[in-house]
């Protein structure tokens, strides 16, 4: 029982950072239907930029934790200004493999920087953090993840649902030209969804750092697995994003625990096929509303 | 003696019959010729051995392009798991040779099969996924696949890998380079006038017609499921019969070079090639097969001069990023391709010194 | 001319070309005097519909352009500027085929109205478009995508009244509705020019309301403008009675016995 209490906690804890992971990932599908492949990147390169500030640049950490936002916050803005709003109106292939480009290149830039190895934080979330219940004990990586976690997730309900620019964002997604219409300034909205994504997306990065250590690739590939989060919950759900990192979170750790750890990376995977095959607009998509 | 034809300057054609020309000028058919007395006779006999290696590997990609091409140039579904089906390609061909002994000439195209019906497992999502949605659940098909060549140890000895034996042709024992040569651009014409043949069929139509706007071409009653799902069997028969011939060229292959990373390099053969363009195809393996060994020597050189080590720079990272920024620079400035390039450089030869 | 002064909006013989091979409208030409509504009436494939996008900047996301002429409104080219950049200038257009942003509700819906001032207060305004369009005020939580045809259109055209508009550019707003919806419809419409001074223009295909409530109409054909006049002239001539308010020249209805008649035909094509 203590092995299931453990696997769940963990598995929970692991899954909220998949879904804040994922989060940015929704703010770009949601304002400009754009797949960002980037993504796993976009995380790895918050990572790292902490790891420069802390480590070498011995920054203390809450002010290298706000550069590396407002940073990253800089570089979405940037990455969409040169890269996607050339694309703007193209088809779909185009803007895919534009992403995929721009994953690669990332990733070559960082590994040229930093290597493949793996490197870590000096510890420094305060001990008080931690969680023992019982014979559960839940480190304060954990702690202070899932509640980083939940804010987010509260400000981006907040801001979607009452701030203007988060209405105006929604209606670009839901229909372009009667936003131009309106004097929806239609692309500074992309940019605006692609910096909010990047700076979450650092911070995630960060989160993850500093629970498995900081390594390219491993950073890129749950950069990948952002796909069968949002899948399951839906695209472009945010609510969805962070349920469906939970049950990913959960049935990962529950696969390695009591079936196979090998099977753990595929297992989501597997699962996203399940989905697209049953439900295509996952858990808590919008289900197009057909009437006109 | 027959008369010339020379391309007249405009669409003249009256009947079925000429529109079926694949060349359509002598011209055009004696270049053809003299490219492929090129390529078959001169090139093998001048080439160092080292040229004939990375063009055997440019023609092996070629043939996987040219499927890739078909899937995404032309029928609009983009696949991020062609790697994975060419390590499939490549594994079939080796079980087959090993465990059951079959001999070359049916292994690569039983290769090519096999191949061709794991494509089609991996093709039904398209019947209800469009666009982004089946992008991503080819994506977790080569995540599973790579599982499964990975674990499945009883068939594919995990990473131990497999030692095939050598090629037979017409009791001819095929192992040099040049020998593989021949071979490999033997299969690749075939399967490039496969292509361009089955491209203007109806076939072909089907799929431009399913590319363009799918809900239209249900409406003109072409079965969208099912040209979806031969596309993606045609394409991966191809990766198949890549991976074949790669796997009897290696010798011995094993799980590790059929990640995402191949997937995403055949994406940018096509995409750098030229989307729904057969040449571009070829373009797209020769330029990114081309930038792989440039890439290689520059690493080799700056290895040797001793620049590197300590600083993370190698030929992994090296690739990556050239590979991203050859995709990202095409697709913002020549989102047409390198075919586009070769249409323009082309036609601006033949239209001179009236070019317009 | 001092016509200048009083036209809030001027066309100078504009062209419009898509894709830079197709010309949609060829030396267009129109005045849309202060404080009135203007009518533009004609077929389907006329131009009505591109002429207002090459007035609001809708043409660039369609890869249009105006390729002749000059748009001028209160004194300023705008012809070929950005939408954000004229919508800002204060011209507002409602699509065809009443556009709401489906997932969003009702009030979100009129708050994207907002998008040219959207740091100042909005309640007014809110307060403004329910006055007019009452029958939006109980379904303010709805999702846009479940309202009936006619209170989609009242929303899109609240939607666009939030934003301020100088000028409105309605594009068919009785598109599909029942005939007593687009009589409600059109008599705000009336109200509304009435009270907020609003200038209009009105892109109809139902010539017969849009004629009872325009002061001034247009008819185009083929990318031209082949009538012009008050919408009182207009009503009375009998080329617009036969082809666009359908009703024959005689008055009373033909009969078959009399088809090999004289048959009236447009004078300008």
């Amino acid at each position: 029982m203590d092995f299931f209490i453990h696997l769940f906690i963990n598995g929970l804890s692991v899954g909220l950072l998949y879904g804040v992971s994922a989060l940015g990932f929704v703010m770009i599908f949601k304002s400009s239907s754009v797949l960002n492949f980037a993504h796993g990147q976009l995380l790895a390169i918050g990572a790292f930029a902490f790891l420069v500030l802390v480590s070498w640049l011995k920054l203390p950490v809450a002010l290298a934790f706000l550069v590396t936002l407002c940073g990253s916050f800089a570089l979405g803005f940037a990455v969409e200004r040169v890269f996607l709003r050339p694309l703007i109106g193209e088809s779909l292939i185009f803007v895919i493999m534009l992403t995929v480009g721009l994953a690669s290149m990332l990733k070559g830039i960082l590994l040229l920087f930093f290597g493949g190895n793996l490197q870590t934080y000096p510890d420094f979330l305060p001990g008080w953090l931690a969680v023992q219940a019982g014979s559960v004990y839940i480190p304060p990586v954990y702690v202070a993840s899932s509640l980083l976690g939940i804010v987010f997730l509260v400000l981006f309900g907040l801001f979607f649902k009452y701030s203007p620019q988060g209405i105006f964002m929604r209606s670009v997604a839901d229909n372009q030209t009667a936003a131009l219409s309106l004097g929806v300034h239609v692309k500074k909205v992309f940019a605006l969804s692609w910096a909010i994504a990047a700076m979450v997306a650092s911070m995630s990065g960060v989160m993850l750092g500093i629970i498995n250590g900081i390594n390219v690739h491993e950073i890129s590939s749950i950069g990948l697995k952002v796909f069968p989060v949002v899948i399951l919950g839906g695209l472009d759900s945010i609510g969805g994003a962070i349920i469906g990192g939970m049950i990913i979170g959960l049935l990962e750790t529950f696969t390695s625990g009591y079936i196979s750890p090998s099977l753990r990376d595929v297992i989501p995977y597997i699962v996203l096929v399940a989905i697209l095959l049953v439900k295509p607009y996952g858990l808590f998509g919008l289900v197009e509303i057909e009437r006109v | 003696m027959r008369r010339l034809r020379f391309h007249p300057c405009g669409n003249y054609k009256e009947d079925r019959l000429e529109q079926l020309f694949l060349f359509e000028t002598d011209f055009g058919r004696a270049c053809t010729l003299a490219g492929l007395f090129l390529l078959f006779v001169v090139l093998p006999l001048a080439s160092p051995p080292y040229l004939i290696y990375v063009l055997n590997i440019t023609g092996i990609a070629a043939i996987a392009a040219l499927g890739l091409n078909i899937l995404v140039g032309f029928t609009g579904q983009i696949s991020l798991g062609h790697g994975a089906f060419f390590g499939v390609g490549a594994y079939s061909a080796a079980v087959l040779a090993t465990r059951l002994q079959m001999p070359f000439w049916v292994c690569v195209p039983a290769a090519g099969i096999v191949t061709a019906l794991v494509g089609l497992v991996f093709g039904i999502p398209s019947g209800r996924l469009k666009g982004l949605y089946l992008t991503i659940a080819t994506l977790a098909g080569q995540f599973i696949i790579e599982y499964v060549l990975v674990h499945w140890e009883s068939l594919t000895q995990g990473s131990m890998g497999i030692v095939l034996p050598q090629a037979h042709l017409f009791g001819l024992p095929v192992s040099s380079d040049r020998a593989f040569f021949l071979l490999i651009f033997g299969v690749l014409v075939a399967m490039t006038l496969m292509a361009s043949n089955v491209m203007r069929t109806s076939y072909g139509r089907a799929f431009v017609a399913i590319r363009d706007n799918d809900r239209a071409a249900e409406g003109m009653g072409i079965p969208v499921f099912g040209y979806k799902l031969l596309s993606f069997a045609m394409s991966s028969f191809y990766a198949g019969v890549a991976g074949g011939l790669w796997a009897y060229y290696m010798r011995s292959i094993s799980t590790e070079p059929f990640t995402l990373g191949l997937s995403v390099e055949y994406l940018a053969m096509v995409i750098i090639g030229g989307l729904g363009s057969i040449p571009g195809s070829l373009f797209g393996a020769v330029f990114i097969t081309g930038l792989n060994e440039i890439l290689r020597y520059l690493t080799d050189a700056m290895m040797n001069m001793g620049i590197s080590s300590g600083f993370g720079l190698n030929l992994a990272s090296l690739r990556e990023f050239a590979f991203g920024l050859a995709i990202v620079v095409f697709i913002l400035f020549e989102p047409k391709g390198l075919a586009e390039i070769w249409r323009i450089v082309r036609s601006s030869f033949r239209l001179w010194p009236f070019s317009y | 001319m001092g016509a200048s002064n009083e036209s809030l909006l001027v066309i100078n013989n504009i062209s419009v070309v898509y894709s830079d091979v197709i010309q949609v409208i060829k030396g267009v030409s129109l005045k849309v005097p202060r404080g009135r509504i203007v009518s533009l009436l004609g077929s389907n494939g006329a131009g009505k519909t591109t002429t207002l996008k090459a007035v609001s900047g809708l043409l660039k996301p369609e890869n249009g352009r105006v390729t002749d002429g000059e748009i001028v409104f209160d004194g300023e080219k705008i012809h070929n500027l950005s939408p954000e950049e004229i919508t800002r200038l204060g011209i507002i257009q409602v699509l065809e085929g009443r556009q709401p942003f489906k997932y969003l509700t009702v009030e979100e819906n009129l708050r994207v109205g907002t998008a040219t001032r959207w740091m100042k207060p909005y309640r007014q305004d809110l307060d403004l478009v329910y006055h007019y369009f009452p029958s939006l005020v109980q379904r303010r939580k709805t999702l846009a995508g479940y309202l009936s045809g006619g209170e989609t259109q009242m929303l899109v055209m609240g939607r666009a009244l939030m934003a301020h508009p100088r000028l409105l550019l309605l594009d068919e707003p009785s598109l599909g509705l029942a005939p007593l919806v687009v009589r409600e419809i059109f008599r705000i419409i009336k109200r509304i020019n009435e009270e907020q001074k609003t200038t209009i223009v009105l892109v109809e295909q139902n010539a017969n309301m849009a004629l009872r409530i325009a002061h001034y109409g247009y008819v185009m054909e083929n990318g031209r403008v082949v009538m012009e006049g008050d919408s009182g002239y207009l009503r009375g001539n009998p080329d617009v009675k036969e082809f666009y308010l359908g009703v024959s020249a005689g008055g009373a209805s033909r009969s078959y016995r009399e088809v090999k008649s004289y048959k009236r035909r447009k004078r300008w094509l």
